[in-house]
This record gives C-alpha cells, structure tokens and sequence, in this order.
C-alpha cells in the first residue's frame, strides 16, 4: 500500500530512478549476510531523497546499487527507465571528502572528468564550478592544504562538473564538524536549488534528513527493509522550529524507536 | 628550528668529527690511518693527476646506466604486476627468492658474461636497483584505495585511463619510495663491483691505492667521496619527494 503511493507520487514528476524489490545478500567466510530485503522505492526528476537508517543497515549497499558499482542480488534498478549495470558518469557517486584525488590542484580535480571538452569549455566549467562551491583563490592549492569542508566541496564540484542527472551522496558529511555541517547542508540546498539535479542522500541523521529531504526513506537495522517513507513538505528554507517541522522530525524519531529526548 | 641553526649544526658536528679524527692519529702515532691532512693532501695529489675526475665519473656513469635500466625496466613491469593480481601471484615467489640475493653474489657469472669491464657493474648495479623498484611499484599499485579507482570508474575511465590518471599517480608516492631506496643500493653496489670486476671508478681507487703501495690516505679519501657522493644522491632524489603532487603520500613536512 505505501509503495503503491509512493510509485504514484513519484510518477507525477516523471520518475528517474526506480528500485524494484531489490535485496543484497553477501556470502564470505563461510558466513552469509543478509544486507538489503525487498527494498522498493522511487525518486522522481530532480527530487531530493534522503535514504536514512541506523549505521551499518545496508543503506551505503543500496546506493551502491543504485551507482552501479554493486549488482544486487535479487531485484534491479532502473534509471530513465533502463538497468542499472555498471558506474555511469550520468550518476556520480560522492564519498566522504577523502574521495578528491590528492595529487591534483583544486582546478585538477574539478576538471578530472572534463578531458574530452574543448580547452575553453572546459576552462569556463572550471571557473564556474570553483565559484558556485566558494574555492574563489584557491584554484592552484593541493587537497592536503584544505579544510575537511573545502574538500567536501570540492568533490561536490568536481561530480557537478560533468553535468551528472545524479548525485548519490553517501554520509557526505559524517567526518565534519558540527557547525561546518550545518554550513555544508545550507551550500547543498543552493546548489540543489541552482542546478535541480536528483539527489539521493545516505545519512544516519535524523535532523539532516528532515532539514534537506523533499522525502524521506526511513530504513530498518540489518537487514534493511523500508519502515516508512516520509514527505517532508516544507518549502526551503526551512524553519527548524516550526511546529510542522518539529512533527514531523518526531515521527520519524518515533518510527525508528527513539524517544524523543536525551 | 632557525634556519641559521640548521645549517650550523651539522657543519660543527663534521668539524667535530675532524678535530677529534686529527688527534686521534696524532696521539697513537699509527702508521697505517691516515690524519684529516695526509687525505686532504692525497685528494689534491688525486686532483692533480686527474684521476680523480675520472674515476668519480666513471663510478657515476656505471650508475646512471646501470640504475636507469633499472627503473625504465622496474617501473613498467611493477605496474603490471601490480595491475593484475594473477601475474603478480604468478611471478611474486620467483622476485621474492632473486632479491635476497646480493648483487655481489652475481660478480663470478657477470665477468664470465661481460669480462672485465664497465658492462659486468652495471650489469651488479641493475640488479640490485631493478627488484626494490619492481617490489616497491608493484605494491604500490595494489594498495591504491579502492575509492580513487571507482571515483576514477564513476568519470567513464576505460581501464587504460584508469591506469594513467588515477593507479598510477595515487601510486606514485610508494613508486619514489622505492626509487629511492634501490638508488642508494646502487651506490653501494658501484664501489663493490668496481673493486673487483673493473679497473677504474671510486672502488677500484680503494682497492687500487691499497695494493699498489699501501697509499692509505687514499683509500680513505676515497671512502670520503663516496660518502659525499651518495649524499648528493640522496638529497638530489629526496627532492622527487617534495614535489606537489607526490608530496601528500608523505607524512613527514
């Protein structure tokens, strides 16, 4: 019943990725390792959907999947309505910061997947690529000298530049800092907002979920089936405090089975 | 530390050294180790009759040619074996029981295949460059992290791409680890092959000025070269380590 509404809600913005029934299971050392369990779900064009689960529920497994680095089990993807079957450039997958490749500049990287394109073309993506993350003078600095959050830019930047359809972004702000989070979720939005591309967003976190997602997945402990699917209608930017907002988050801290208090 | 200090330092501890090498030979008046001065003057003795520009460029030519194959030969065949794992398991017990063997152990056959003769050290100075090297690469390659090759997959790379702009530069940092290791190897090779299988270079003085007269200040100031040289070497390929984009696989600033 709620992936049928789910199916019908993402039909109406044109579908882009659709997960059907897809589990993951992973044989090693004898031992056998249920990770995914029948997991259907959709996002439409240009949707921002958080995936949200415990750590370690097999949530990173499905946006493997969905980037086509891992073929799943049982089940498939499909995206604009073909299979996924391997990692496409039309889908870019961000890591935590520690993906920039550190013996490229700033400009390097972001033009890592740019080598086909005209030398101008490619020059004006660059530029406008450094500018729309905030690395404005620091074009010709190596990874190491930059902050965790540059660097996290910097890969967001570097997968925009090759005009993906698809950001599938995994934790990608686990290993910031408070503040510098809340600063990076405020940078995604905008970008989001400058450029509409569909983006799925793998996060332990209850609050980031609730304060970037259009919806939200919400996914059981291993092995991860969907519990609930929430839609977060809340137009940006969001007030954190509104009694809707509020409602809404403690549904989701509900359903996972946390009372809401320290 | 200041700048000053760090040039200081080292050139009073190396005058240290002298002083206390000059009073060592004066107070036990030996016969046989010559003082700071008797190796000054046999350098300049060196100098003047030019043999002392030849031989250094002899012992440096042998590892040029010697090191250089080494790498040419070492860096390709790393990067393969590190590229497909079956090869490397193919190859590896094989690498693994050559390279325990000294160079010096290959002296007899490299003079009955080259004779007397620049080809026999550089043959001695080959192998002991060529295995760090190809060890060195070829783990390099393998521990590149899983995430750069699938960031590298994610941007359409073919595999050949792969290789060129993602393995091979995240390998880099261990790859020049590696050369600098055999490049000090080849050093000490030089002097031990030129002792026996050639007769010109900084080892052939050593042993030359022994036994053509006991001229023992010039084996030391041989030894004294020797040691100059190969730390020339060594800060020249340090260098390699500070470049930019090898720098960040070095913890060390």
């Amino acid at each position: 019943m709620k992936s049928a509404t789910l199916l019908f809600e993402a039909t109406a913005l044109t579908t882009k990725v659709k997960v059907d029934d897809v589990s993951m299971v992973f044989n090693g050392d004898g031992k056998t390792v249920r990770v995914l369990e029948n997991v259907s779900m959709a996002a439409g064009e240009g949707e921002f959907v958080c995936i949200l689960g415990p750590s370690g529920c097999g949530k990173s497994t499905l946006l493997n999947i969905v980037g086509g680095f891992l073929q799943p089990s049982s089940g498939q993807v499909e995206i604009d309505g073909e299979p996924v079957r391997h990692p496409d450039p039309r889908r870019i997958f961000v890591f935590q910061e520690r993906g920039v490749f550190p013996w490229l500049t700033v400009r390097g990287n972001i033009g890592f997947g740019l080598n086909k394109l005209p030398r101008e073309e490619r020059r004006a993506r660059i530029e406008h690529y450094v500018k729309l993350v905030g690395l404005e003078g620091f074009e010709y600095t190596f990874p190491r000298e930059l902050s965790g959050g540059m660097k996290q830019r910097l890969e967001v930047a570097r997968a925009l530049a090759v005009n993906p359809d698809m950001l599938l972004l995994d934790e990608p702000f686990g290993a910031l800092d408070s503040i510098t989070r809340l600063v990076m979720r405020r940078e995604l939005l905008r970008i989001w907002e400058a450029e509409r591309k569909t983006i799925l967003f793998v996060t332990h976190d209850i609050e980031e979920s609730v304060q970037l997602a259009d919806r939200v997945v919400v996914m059981s402990a291993r092995p991860a089936r969907i519990r609930r699917i929430v839609e977060i209608d809340i137009p940006h930017p969001r007030d954190i405090s509104s009694p809707h907002y509020l409602e809404l988050r403690d549904s989701i801290f509900a359903e996972i089975g946390l009372a809401n208090k320290v | 530390m200041k700048r000053w200090e760090s040039y200081s330092w080292p050139l009073l501890a190396a005058a240290g050294c002298l002083t206390a090498w000059y009073f060592a030979v004066a107070r036990t008046h030996t016969a046989i180790f010559p003082s700071p001065i008797d190796v000054e003057h046999g350098l300049v003795e060196l100098v003047r009759e030019g043999l002392l520009w030849r031989d250094i460029g002899d012992s440096l030519f042998r590892v040029g040619v010697g090191y250089g194959l080494g790498v040419l030969l070492g860096v390709p065949l790393g990067v393969l074996l590190g590229w497909y794992p079956t090869s490397a398991v193919t190859v590896n017990p094989v690498i693994q029981m050559l390279r325990p063997i000294s160079p010096l152990a290959w002296i007899p056959l490299a003079i009955v295949w080259f004779g007397i003769s620049s080809f026999s050290a550089i043959f001695l100075i080959f192998l002991g460059s060529f295995f760090p090297i190809v060890v060195s690469t070829m783990s390099g390659v393998r521990n590149v992290p899983e995430m750069f090759r699938r960031a590298g997959l994610n941007f359409g790379l073919s595999p050949a791409g792969l290789l060129r702009r993602v393995v091979f530069p995240a390998a880099l940092p261990q790859i020049v680890v590696g050369l600098r290791i055999s490049l000090g190897i080849a050093w000490l090779v030089v002097v031990a092959a030129e002792m026996i299988a050639v007769d010109s270079g900084l080892g052939y003085l050593i042993i030359d000025s022994r036994n053509a007269g006991k001229r023992y200040d010039l084996v030391v100031a041989g030894m004294l070269l020797i040691g100059i040289i190969g730390f020339c070497l060594d800060s020249g390929i340090r260098r390699l380590e500070k470049v930019k984009s090898v720098r960040w696989g070095f913890r060390y600033e």
